[in-house]
């Protein structure tokens, strides 16, 4: 049996009214990978920032090699040989890739390139030691980020969804380095809630359900259905078929869509062109920080556009504002919910009003109250948002009921079209698969509606037609019959014209 | 930032043996701001004791003689409303402003121009009886103070240039102007040279309140701003869409509402109600314009205007609490003869420990219990 | 003395508080510090600094009480923003506010006292050497401290794994501290240098440039100082260049009664002020160059652990 390199028992943390982590035990060997799979809001976070130092646990024991430790800060965990590849990355954009590591990595500059070099052909991680950060992809940033990481050489490292981040092709040169990291007898502790990816690449899987740990397993042994048995405590419904047959006609057309973004590190979008329908939905695919960020807001209104370049039936609208083109029924349901979609230190019965004021709730530049509340009321039961009220901040609320709240409202003003970016990101499964059905109905109701999503397989799930953004161009729409995963995923690395699938 | 959690606090600034943790609250009550108030408060009793244990004298007979001394006779409390007038106004004024995030610390400037085009007019007409003069020196004053702050709106909004900067700057641009004119174009031809004006006819200004006292009737536009203000912000959706602009740019550019808008209100506000002010000061104690026009009340508005916690009711004591800091400043000074510097530091520290304070506004600290494991 | 040799020698003096204010004021801004509280911390600094020179008969300990006490209020700043989690821009105009406060406190009973001023260096052959020598070679010691410390400034910011560790707090401090650096210390330290530097620039005034205390003296120049990182988009040397911009056209009020110009000498005195405007406006308009080189966290609110 090989020894313990990390355990932790009895493991609980509690925010408030929720405990995140509820008696966990976890343990970790040397040289193996190890999965922790759960669903969005199952614990696995929070048990990783207790292993990394980054929140105390209220209580438990953490043992490392042996000895109880107290992992006080990030610094600590670091010092103990604990690494972390952050999902969001921890990378200074300003900063070249060698200033980055040395940050964390002591040495002089010529021997820490020195270094880089001899780790990247190692791991197979190529970087470049003088690029600055903002100008690399997702990938090389990931790659800089996991080599600084083994350059402190540590004895555990964890990723953190590390495959959200990647086009298909990506994941599997990235298994090959963590592979080789376990050969040398690191542990990784690996998170994911995709089921093929851990039967592919782990040794052991600690399943997690609601802040508690319901299986230690060796995934190779299960099936795909078993593990999603362990992780998903409610069945959930398959999304319903297609309610009559589709009718379609443009709605809503973008065409030759150029910004050049305030953000220096964001990428220009340049010459987009789409054609939203009626009673379709459209997706948007591709890796986070490819202009999705642009696109959405030129479509919401936040950018404004020269007028033809937007055109909702055959009106201009890009020169109008987020609350006129309200108005004229296009509705945005961004992918930030906390300080965009809602505003966190205000009531929910404030934020039911935020977009929707010009609907009823004002009277001769004064805010009526009471009708503000019953939308409040009517958006909470509604969408079968978990809240203490309409009193409740929106800050109080789970990511997932936040935006079942946030959806409900824009639902509540019966867009013709609307535009939703990454709606189930960071969403429960119950919530998720409540917003995904929505969606659905809409679409059945005739209206049009336009999803951007990293997650491809909720794209061809549950889109008509589908586009994939990179570095600022989008290519032609594809349906979804057309094509698949890796035809979408070369797409998504930049190659449009392989994205109709030579069979389909 | 959804991934942000509620840390652990021990570590910096308590006990390591005590498990403490700081969480958000759910719900802050209304009274939790009065709290944090008075908290700052008896904090700034024990700091002030101690400066004046430093000057030697006693603290509770210091403490005594800046709060409540003042308080024991009609003169000291016709003082402190004539003192709370102007704080009032400003502070009203620059609340609205700070709920949006837009710093205007310039209040002191456009009081200045406010008072300078108010008594521009009561020169112009001096020996008029028209009950109108006194309106147009108050529309005026009002009009010129919020040109003042447009100033820094428009820079703000056309060059992107830092409204706390520019307004700084404008309000010592004012003060040189303030100079240049009560030695030049304003100065009283028969003054002897000295630098002011000629005192004001009765027509120029407020008629007081209290006999015996300066308090006049400028304390009445400072009550109307707070009822004003307490109305556009609880019910007006012009001060909603403030609010969510100042908590939370990201949701208020999603909503569409419009920040150069709120930045032009905000500083026109502000800015307006500053310029009361000082035609409050000119009609009012000083009854001409001159060089000293304001003790900083300008400065000590933002003082107001966050310890009152940017609530119109909040302002209203926050505004008496600071002008008996000023008039029992001076109070100190006769009776235990300490140099009025000590208004400055209290107000200072009144403010530090008030922010200090704030942290329990948002979180509360909660003990762990260890559990069995 | 003719008149360039004047402008040269005078603005060279007139811009060294403002160095040493604006070096430490960099620093702070760089770690995402924006202390608002400059003007105070200096005039707490020249109180101090005068006081301290004239008691003890010292500069050097004038300038080391200058540079503690404004060090000292700077804490309560780093204390206020980094534990108490408090807003940037309040906190630093409370300190502000305190700091004018103590600092007419302390020198109330010195206020009609001046100081002999600090000596000019006698370089040898250097300040012998016609023309140059007046110009540059017969200042004091603070003038030349104060040139070695925007170079040392540069070179620490932008050479040393010092600044490359308060650029990147200054960047993303949570990011930071998920590498395992401790933000705060980080920031507190260059607050703390901030504080000094601004308390050493406000008692050069006080014992230098006009060697007595009055209420008042630093009269806006602690934000002239914010004001000359944002013309300086946070480089050194443009912040530097800044500075002596500034020194010079504060020595225009002078040069300009001395030829004899008939101008109200309030508008002399308003002019750094309205430069100063217009120099903000000219500068921000550029939001994306604004952007790409202020710290990404600058006056943000600490989201810590």
């Amino acid at each position: 049996m090989p020894e313990a390199l990390l355990k932790l028992t009895g493991v609980t943390k509690r925010y408030g009214q929720t405990v995140a982590n509820d008696h966990v035990d976890f343990e970790v060997e040397k040289g193996r990978i190890h999965a922790v799979l759960g669903e969005n809001g199952a614990g696995k976070s929070t048990l990783m920032k207790i292993i990394y130092g980054v929140v105390k646990p209220d209580a438990g024991e953490v043992i490392w090699n042996g000895q109880p430790v107290d992992i006080a800060s990030p610094s600590m965990a670091r010092k103990l040989g604990i690494g972390m590849v952050f999902q969001h990355f921890s990378l200074f954009e300003t900063l070249t890739v060698t200033e980055n590591i040395s940050l964390a990595v002591p040495g002089t500059k010529s021997e820490l390139t020195e270094r880089i070099r001899a780790a990247s052909a190692k791991f197979n991680l190529e970087v470049e030691p003088d690029a600055r950060v903002h100008a690399l992809t997702v990938g090389e940033r990931q790659r800089i980020e996991i080599l600084r990481c083994i350059l402190q050489e540590p004895r555990l490292i964890i990723l953190d969804e590390p495959t959200s981040v990647l086009p298909p092709q990506g994941i599997s040169k990235l298994f090959e380095t963590l592979k080789v990291l376990a050969s040398e007898g690191i542990g990784v502790i690996f998170i994911s809630h995709k089921l093929e990816e851990i039967r592919a690449l782990c040794d052991t899987a600690t399943v997690m359900r609601a802040g508690r740990v319901v299986g230690v397993v060796d995934p190779r042994q299960e099936t795909a259905k078993s593990l999603t048995q362990m992780m998903i405590a409610q069945d959930v419904p398959p999304p319903k078929a297609r309610q009559g047959s589709a009718r379609t006609a443009p709605v809503l057309t973008v065409s030759g869509l150029n910004h050049t973004p305030l953000n220096p590190y964001a990428p220009k979008l340049n010459d987009l062109h789409v054609t939203l329908n009626s009673g379709e939905i459209l997706g948007i695919a591709g890796i986070s920080g490819n202009g999705q960020d642009a696109l959405t807001r030129a479509l919401a209104g936040e950018i404004r556009t020269p007028p033809e370049t937007v055109m909702l039936d055959q009106t201009p609208i890009g020169m109008h504002g987020p609350d006129r083109r309200r108005k004229l029924g296009v509705h945005f349901i961004p992918e930030e919910r906390l300080g965009r979609g809602a505003v966190p230190g205000q009531s929910l019965a404030e934020n039911a009003g935020l977009t929707t004021y010009h609907q009823g709730l004002l009277r001769s530049g004064f805010i009526r109250r009471a009708a503000r509340k019953e939308r409040a009321r009517e958006t909470i039961s509604g969408m079968d948002v978990r809240c203490s009220g309409t009193e409740a901040p929106a800050q109080s609320l789970s990511g997932g009921n936040l935006q079942k709240f946030i959806v409900g409202r824009e639902l509540s003003l019966k867009p013709r079209v609307l535009i939703a970016s990454q709606p189930t990101w960071g969403v429960d499964v119950g919530a998720a698969a409540a917003i995904r059905q929505k969606l659905l109905d809409l679409r059945d109701a005739g209206i049009a509606v336009l999803v951007v999503s990293e997650e491809l397989d909720e794209l061809l799930e549950i889109c008509d037609r589908i586009q994939v953004i990179f570095r600022g161009r989008l290519s032609p729409p594809v349906s979804v019959s057309q094509t698949d995963v890796d035809h979408v995923g070369l797409a998504m690395a930049g190659d449009f014209d392989g994205l109709v699938a030579a069979d389909g | 930032m959804s991934g942000w959690q509620w840390p652990v606090i021990s570590t910096v600034w308590l006990p390591p043996m005590a498990r403490f943790v700081l969480e958000p609250r759910d719900r802050v009550s209304a009274f939790a701001p009065i709290q944090v108030a008075l908290l700052a408060l008896v904090l700034t009793f024990v700091g002030g004791g101690l400066l004046f244990a430093v000057y030697g004298v006693s603290p509770v007979r210091g403490i005594y003689a800046v709060f409540i001394d003042p308080l024991t006779t009609t003169y000291g409390i016709g003082e402190v409303l004539l003192k709370m007038a102007p704080l009032l106004l400003i502070a009203q004024g620059l609340a609205i402003g700070f709920r949006a995030q837009v710093w205007n610390i310039g209040a002191e400037g456009q009081l200045i121009l406010g008072a300078i085009a108010a008594s521009v007019l009561a020169i112009r007409f001096d020996g008029t009886t028209s009950a109108l003069l006194l309106p147009a020196m108050i529309l005026a004053g009002m009009v010129a103070g919020m040109a003042w702050a447009a100033i820094a709106a428009f820079l703000k909004t056309q060059f992107n240039a830092n409204e706390i900067l520019v307004t700084f700057m404008l309000t010592s641009v004012a003060l040189q102007l303030l100079y240049y004119l009560v030695t030049g174009p304003l100065k009283d031809p028969m003054g002897f040279n000295f630098p002011q004006s000629i005192s004001f006819g009765s027509s120029a200004t407020f008629p007081l309140l209290i006999p015996g006292t300066r308090a006049n009737a400028s304390l009445f536009m400072g009550l109307f701003a707070t009822a004003a203000a307490y109305i556009f912000v609880r019910y007006s959706f012009a001060g909603y869409r403030l609010s969510v602009g100042g908590l939370s740019a990201g949701a208020a550019t999603y909503a569409g509402f419009s920040s150069k808008r709120a930045i032009w209100l905000a500083l026109l506000v502000s800015g307006g109600a500053a310029g009361l002010a000082g035609v409050g000061e000119v009609s009012g104690p000083l009854g001409m314009l001159q060089r000293n026009i304001s003790p900083g009340y300008g400065y000590a508005g933002i003082i107001v205007a966050v310890l009152g916690g940017l609530n119109p009711i909040g302002i209203l004591f926050a505004s008496a609490v600071m002008a008996l800091v000023y008039v029992g400043g001076d109070f100190a000074l006769l009776s235990v003869g300490v140099p009025n510097a000590v208004t400055g530091i209290l107000q200072g520290m009144l403010l530090i420990f008030y922010l200090a304070c704030s942290l329990l506004l948002s979180a509360r600290i909660r003990r762990i219990r260890e559990e069995p494991a | 003395m003719d008149v360039l040799t004047f402008m040269i020698s005078g603005t060279l003096a007139a811009a060294t508080a403002l160095i040493f204010a604006a070096m430490g004021e960099l620093v702070a801004e760089k770690s995402g510090m924006l202390n608002l509280g400059i003007e105070g911390m200096m005039a707490t600094g020249a109180a101090m600094g005068f006081v301290a020179a004239t008691v003890s008969g010292s500069y050097t300990i004038g300038f080391l009480a200058g540079a503690l006490l404004g060090c000292a209020l700077s804490l309560v700043f780093a204390a206020l923003t980094l534990v108490f989690r408090a807003n940037q821009t309040a906190s630093g105009l409370a300190i502000g506010i305190l700091g004018l406060g103590l600092s007419s406190a302390i020198g109330k009973k010195f206020e009609s006292m001046t100081l002999p001023g600090l000596p000019d260096l006698n370089l040898g052959f250097l300040s012998d050497l016609p023309v140059i020598g007046p110009m540059f070679f017969q200042l004091d010691l603070m003038v030349y401290l104060s040139i070695v410390l925007v170079y040392l400034t540069w070179y620490v910011l932008n050479r040393t794994k010092l600044g490359l560790t308060i650029r990147a707090v200054g960047e993303s401090p949570e990011n930071a501290h998920a590498l395992g650096l401790n933000v705060r210390w980080v920031r507190a330290g260059c607050v703390a240098f901030g504080g000094a530097m601004a308390g050493i620039g406000g008692a050069y005034m006080s014992t230098a440039y006009t060697p007595l205390w009055a209420e008042g003296m630093i009269a806006g120049r602690g934000w002239i100082v914010v004001a000359l990182t944002v013309f300086g988009t946070w480089m050194v040397p443009r912040v530097a260049f800044g500075a002596y911009l500034f020194g010079s056209i504060s020595l225009l009020e002078l040069s300009i009664q001395a030829f004899g110009v008939n101008v109200p000498s309030q508008l002399m005195s308003a002019l750094p002020y309205i430069v100063t405007i217009v120099m903000l406006a000219l500068i921000s308009r550029n939001a994306l160059f604004i952007r790409l080189n202020s710290p990404a966290s600058l006056g943000a609110t600490l989201k810590l652990p």
